[in-house]
């Protein structure tokens, strides 16, 4: 469970978050939307515990993130548009880093099984620069899961995926939905977004100005609703 | 795993991806070889001026080559946002710091391997008597610049000009660990330390005590200050 309280950050004298009150159940989907330069992936950042916020507090499985910040780190898993991997090693040396990063016991088993599941057991041993981006995406989905991470949160997964970087990602967002597992999605497409949602949340000027439970509401009514939500909130 | 294991698994990451790219190591001693050679053949070796200043020339070269190796330091955790990839995993961010350096020391000590012996060649110099003492006083020294200059190049690699700044922020912070090795490796070459006056062998030990105190100070502060530098 995710619980923040009246998140802001402040660069410089900018306020990117103007309090930020959210709070995410286990095993709840939980898509974002806001227009660009919203605050949407300074929340996400947050959220993952990239980023300290300014003010307010955040807890995760009821443990304040300011004092359990490196344990607490390994239960969150990030796929962002920037893959995160290393160009001149090979996709499983990618994997393997990462799982040692994370202590992951039957390491070469996890490894295998994680580019079986995205199609990439072919290219195991090729550096990852000479990688499309699609591959690159499907990996960066694999070094994702590497820990098996209860929270996985996710800023436009989308960007750049070719069709079947598209629908490897959408069985990965299927079946950890059929896990429980809690997901945060950042994403400008509504019909990606508002699929498997159980709560959404519209961001804009750094502040949610709108949340819901989006079953039910068809998808021009939501779009309706988030282009009056977009144009008439405060700047 | 533990805090020490991870910063092995770190190390193996930066020594694995330096082997495939040759990115650092070949530019640090292309210039350091360059260095050597246009020293070598402009400076006479017979002249009593190029021999009191030829600690300053070595310094100096080893100085530049370092500073060449630790603008690509940060560069391939730039690329895709690694450095985000790192900061998610759970293990203190010091860790990062930690792989580096000793990745860069390394880097650095290939480079004084080859570069070291060449300029006694080309200087017509015999290597010290106290080869030991030499070759820690070296290690310190290099280990002082590279503590700095490793935490000076993660500030560095979040700017633009991060080539232009790094030796802008590095060297007036060197200064002090650059003066004392110079000052250590001029007592050393004057001969048998046994056979100094004691004046000379009293600012030497002086002089590596305060690289000892530098390499210390630079230890800590970038440990304790990294976490909050990644998040610049």
């Amino acid at each position: 469970m995710i619980v923040a309280q009246g998140l802001t950050k402040q660069i410089g004298s900018k306020k990117i978050l103007k309090g930020i009150d959210l709070e995410i159940n286990s095993g709840e989907f939980v898509t974002c939307f806001g227009p660009n330069g919203a605050g949407k992936s300074t929340t996400m950042k947050i959220l993952s515990l990239l980023s300290k916020p300014s003010s307010g507090k955040l807890y995760i499985d009821g443990q304040d993130t300011k004092e359990h910040g490196d344990s607490l780190r390994s239960k969150v898993g990030v796929i962002s548009h920037n893959t995160f991997l290393y160009d001149n090693l090979t996709a499983r040396e990618n994997l393997q880093f990462y799982g040692k990063m994370y202590s992951i016991a039957n390491l070469n088993s996890r490894v295998d099984q994680l580019l079986e599941n995205v199609g990439l057991t072919y290219a195991a041993n090729d550096t990852v620069r000479g990688f499309s981006r699609g591959m690159q995406q499907r990996l960066a989905i694999a070094r994702s899961l590497v820990h098996n991470p209860p929270i996985l949160l996710m800023d436009e997964p989308y960007t750049g995926l070719d069709e079947m970087a598209k629908e490897i990602l959408n069985g990965v967002l299927r079946q950890l939905s059929q896990e429980k597992h809690t997901v945060f999605l950042i994403t400008h497409d509504f019909d990606q977004g508002l699929e498997q949602s159980d709560q959404t949340i519209i961001l804009v000027g750094g502040k949610i100005v709108h949340r819901c439970n989006p079953k039910g509401i068809s998808r021009e009514d939501f779009r309706q609703l988030y282009l009056k939500s977009v144009g008439g909130a405060p700047r | 795993m533990n805090f020490l294991d991870k910063v092995r698994v770190l190390i193996w990451k930066e020594i694995t991806s330096e082997l495939r790219a040759k990115e650092m190591l070949s530019s640090m001693l292309v210039f350091s070889l360059l260095v050597v050679a246009f020293f070598g053949f402009a400076l006479d070796a017979d002249n009593n001026l190029v021999a009191r200043v030829f600690p300053g020339i070595l310094w100096v070269t080893l100085t530049f080559a370092g500073i060449l190796g630790l603008n690509r330091s940060f560069v391939s955790e730039r690329q895709n946002d690694c450095i985000h990839g790192l900061m998610l995993c759970p293990v203190d961010r010091s860790a990062i710091y930690f792989a580096k350096t000793v990745m860069n020391l390394l880097l650095m000590g290939i480079v004084e391997i080859v570069t070291i012996p060449l300029f006694f060649v080309l200087f017509n110099y015999s290597p010290p008597v106290n080869i030991g003492l030499f070759i820690f006083a070296t290690f310190l020294g290099t280990y002082g610049f590279m503590a700095v200059g490793t935490f000076l190049s993660a500030l560095a690699a979040n700017t633009k000009s991060s080539e232009v700044l790094l030796p802008i922020l590095m060297i007036p912070l060197i200064v002090p660990a650059l003066i004392c090795t110079v000052q250590v490796t001029k007592v050393l070459f004057m001969g048998d330390i046994s056979t100094l006056s004691p004046g000379s062998v009293d600012s030497m030990w002086l002089f590596l005590r305060l690289l000892g105190g530098y390499g210390v100070i630079f230890t800590v502060v970038p440990v304790m200050l990294f976490d909050f530098l990644l998040e610049v």
